[in-house]
């Protein structure tokens, strides 16, 4: 473990410095990554956005400790996670981040109260009842406080995601990564799951949006553009929130 | 402490979880696991319903032999392979009543024996006839080492024996296939050209046992000394002794008794044999034995094609839940806790195929008993088959399942969640 100066930890979640990923395609080395440097700091609301192919899945990749880098550190927390064992990754996924994926890849036959248990299946120390419990409060974070006994194929899109959302965050995780969580959903749903992005937000959440979409970006208050493997622009559009309201520990 | 108290407890919880979770997969696909542990389940019912035989066939034994008597001891003529009596002819190894005159004063653990003689001829009552009854003689002693009871008339007395009277005892089967009447005392039946007075009826050798099956049940007894006087025949002696444990030291003495008895000189090998039921227990357990391995043969490559067939669906499984695989992995999923869901799920599977393979040995069991005349009747399955049959499946499930479990923790999660 790594410390930081004293006046960053508190602040910078996520340091990138010189990071790069290099896939190798037969003898064509393919840097999907070309040296990204990026703080985000808690409570940041950031959108990344640019083409296919332009490295923001990559990137996704690699904030969410399902991929390391071939060159360059990530920190998260302060903490060096570039040399962790792929045991040591799935500990830092199950305790630090919460995932939403376009598909939103519920298992089709748990209802949505087991979908929203299934991160906490994997931390140690959890009992059934506190898993029961913190599912429940969780889906009622998410605004899904009936139906939780229904499987997936018995819920809407939008519901479906709203309880992949719950999922996301029933670990309390420092960092709440969107990979185009409104692209399997139509206009109107959309926009209600980015209200709840934005509500989850206010309640002092680190959210990251991987987007293509314009109206979606617009919710953030950072938005990244990528394009062949680096960050072309980095503006903030929204006023950027340094101390969160409600002061949620986040354990390690 | 509690980091430590922790990572057990995850682990239980995290197996509780994956036998939930390997139920529910099984549920789900009641057809194909059915059909995936067939190999397990034919392995399984063919060793519980062979060791159910087995162990059916041993109770049986010993429980004739309870009733046969544990503390006989048969005293037979032998031919020594070796040494000066090689040579010699029959008159000098067959025994002569004499030699065992005084056997139980000098004999303090024999509580008592009797000659006997055995002879296969024709009895003839009237027009009815048995071809090869088994003509026996034997002392009156015979009814107290013998728990063979009179069922009509009277046993054999000193009397009968020392007059050499031409009476005789048959059991019921003679009697029937004779038609004698029921109480057919006073009757008379020719054996072997000599008219003999029936004077009682003992009941039948225990049927449908490994002894009961060796002899004939149709038994004609007269006394030793009649069968003596009219063909000197070739003659054998059961002794019993008065306490189980006694049985090595009734036999030294008897060894010693007779070499005496048959002049046999130091260094002269036995001219005659002693054969305890233990013996017959030793290799009866050596044909159980070669049978379990054989059984055992059989069962080990059904349970190895089984195994194959678990490994096959396991991989058919990893790959149609590799997006599961993903997601949990994405959720914090540790490969050791991926690879514990498929392992646990191959044991479960497997130890499917166990219950169904024991329920099934359990059915053929039953069946097997219900042969007439197999001896059988006793075959039951044994609590540790049981054990050992969810033993082995359980362990098939471990070595087969390894490699797809394996498979499923290694598995990348980004590639995973791609998988289509």
């Amino acid at each position: 473990m790594q410390t930081m100066p004293q006046e960053k930890t508190d602040r910078t979640v996520i340091r990138l410095q010189d990071v790069r990923r290099i896939y190798k395609v037969g003898v064509e080395r393919i840097h999907a990554l070309d040296g990204i440097d990026l703080d985000i700091r808690k409570n940041e609301y950031v959108a990344v956005m640019g083409p296919s192919g332009s490295g923001k899945s990559t990137l996704m990749n690699i904030l969410g400790c399902l991929d390391r880098c071939t060159s360059g550190t990530y920190e998260l927390n302060g903490r060096n996670t570039t040399r962790l064992s792929s045991g040591g990754l799935a500990h830092v996924r199950n305790t630090q981040i919460g995932f939403v994926f376009q598909s939103f890849e519920l298992l089709p036959r748990l209802n949505a109260l087991k979908n929203v248990e299934l991160s906490l299946i994997y931390a140690a120390g959890t009992t059934w009842l506190s898993r029961r419990t913190r599912a429940r409060e969780t889906l009622v974070r998410v605004g899904l406080t009936e139906r939780v006994k229904h499987r997936p194929n018995q819920l809407s899109g939008g519901e479906k995601q709203r309880v992949a959302i719950a999922r996301a965050l029933s670990n309390n995780p420092s960092i709440l990564l969107a990979d185009e969580p409104t692209g399997n959903l139509d206009t109107k749903t959309s926009e209600g799951v980015m209200k709840l992005f934005d509500q989850l937000h206010r309640e002092g959440q680190t959210i990251i949006i991987v987007t293509h979409e314009e109206h979606v970006a617009r919710h953030a208050e950072r938005i990244l553009q990528m394009r062949d493997g680096q960050i072309i622009s980095d503006e903030r559009t929204g006023p950027n929130r340094v101390t969160p309201p409600s002061q949620e520990a986040h354990h390690e | 402490m509690i980091r430590l108290l922790a990572t057990p407890l995850l682990f239980v919880a995290l197996l509780l979880q994956s036998i939930r979770l390997a139920l529910g997969q099984i549920w789900a696909n009641k057809m194909r696991s059915t059909l995936t542990t067939i190999g397990i389940v034919i392995g399984v019912a063919a060793v519980t319903a062979v060791i159910a035989a087995l162990t059916g066939l041993r109770a049986k034994v010993l429980k004739e032999f309870e009733t046969f008597g544990t503390n006989k001891i048969f005293i037979i003529p032998h031919w020594p392979r070796e040494g000066k009596f090689r040579h010699f002819n029959w008159r000098h190894i067959r025994f002569m009543p004499k030699q065992f005159e005084n056997l139980l004063e000098r004999c303090p653990s024999i509580e008592d024996y009797t000659l006997m003689t055995e002879r296969s001829l024709t009895v003839y009552h009237g027009v009815q006839n048995i071809e090869g009854a088994s003509i026996n003689g034997i002392n009156p002693s015979w009814h107290r080492i013998e728990n063979r009871s009179v069922i009509i008339g009277r046993p054999f007395t000193l009397m009968d024996e020392e007059h050499g009277w031409q009476v005789c005892l048959i059991t019921p089967d003679v009697r029937d296939e004779l038609r004698l009447d029921r109480d057919c005392i006073g009757k008379r039946i020719v054996v072997g050209r000599r008219s003999f007075e029936i004077v009682g009826v003992v009941e039948g050798r225990v049927k449908g046992g490994m002894f009961g099956d060796m002899g004939s049940s149709k038994e004609v007894f007269i006394p030793f000394e009649t069968a003596w006087r009219l063909w000197e025949p070739w003659i054998y002696a059961v002794a019993s002794c008065r306490e189980p444990e006694l049985s090595k030291e009734a036999q030294a003495e008897l060894r010693f008794y007779l070499r005496q008895t048959r002049r046999l000189g130091p260094g002269d090998p036995d001219t005659f044999r002693l054969e305890v039921i233990e013996e017959y227990l030793k290799s009866f357990n050596k044909v159980a034995m070669a049978i379990t391995a054989v059984a055992g043969g059989v069962v080990g490559i059904s349970l190895l094609v089984g195994g194959v067939g678990i490994m096959n669906i396991m991989l058919v499984s990893v790959s149609e839940r590799t997006r599961e695989i993903g997601l949990r992995k994405a959720v914090g999923a540790k490969p050791s806790a991926i690879l514990l869901q498929f392992l646990v799920e191959a044991i479960v599977l497997c130890l499917f195929g166990g219950l169904l393979g024991i329920l099934i040995g359990q059915g053929m069991t039953s069946m097997i008993a219900k042969i007439p005349n197999s001896g059988l009747d006793m075959a039951y399955i044994p609590l540790w088959a049981v054990g050992l049959s969810f033993g082995f499946a359980a362990t098939v499930g471990v070595f087969f399942g390894m490699f797809p479990a394996i498979k499923a923790a290694r598995l990348d999660p980004i590639e995973a969640l791609r998988h289509e």
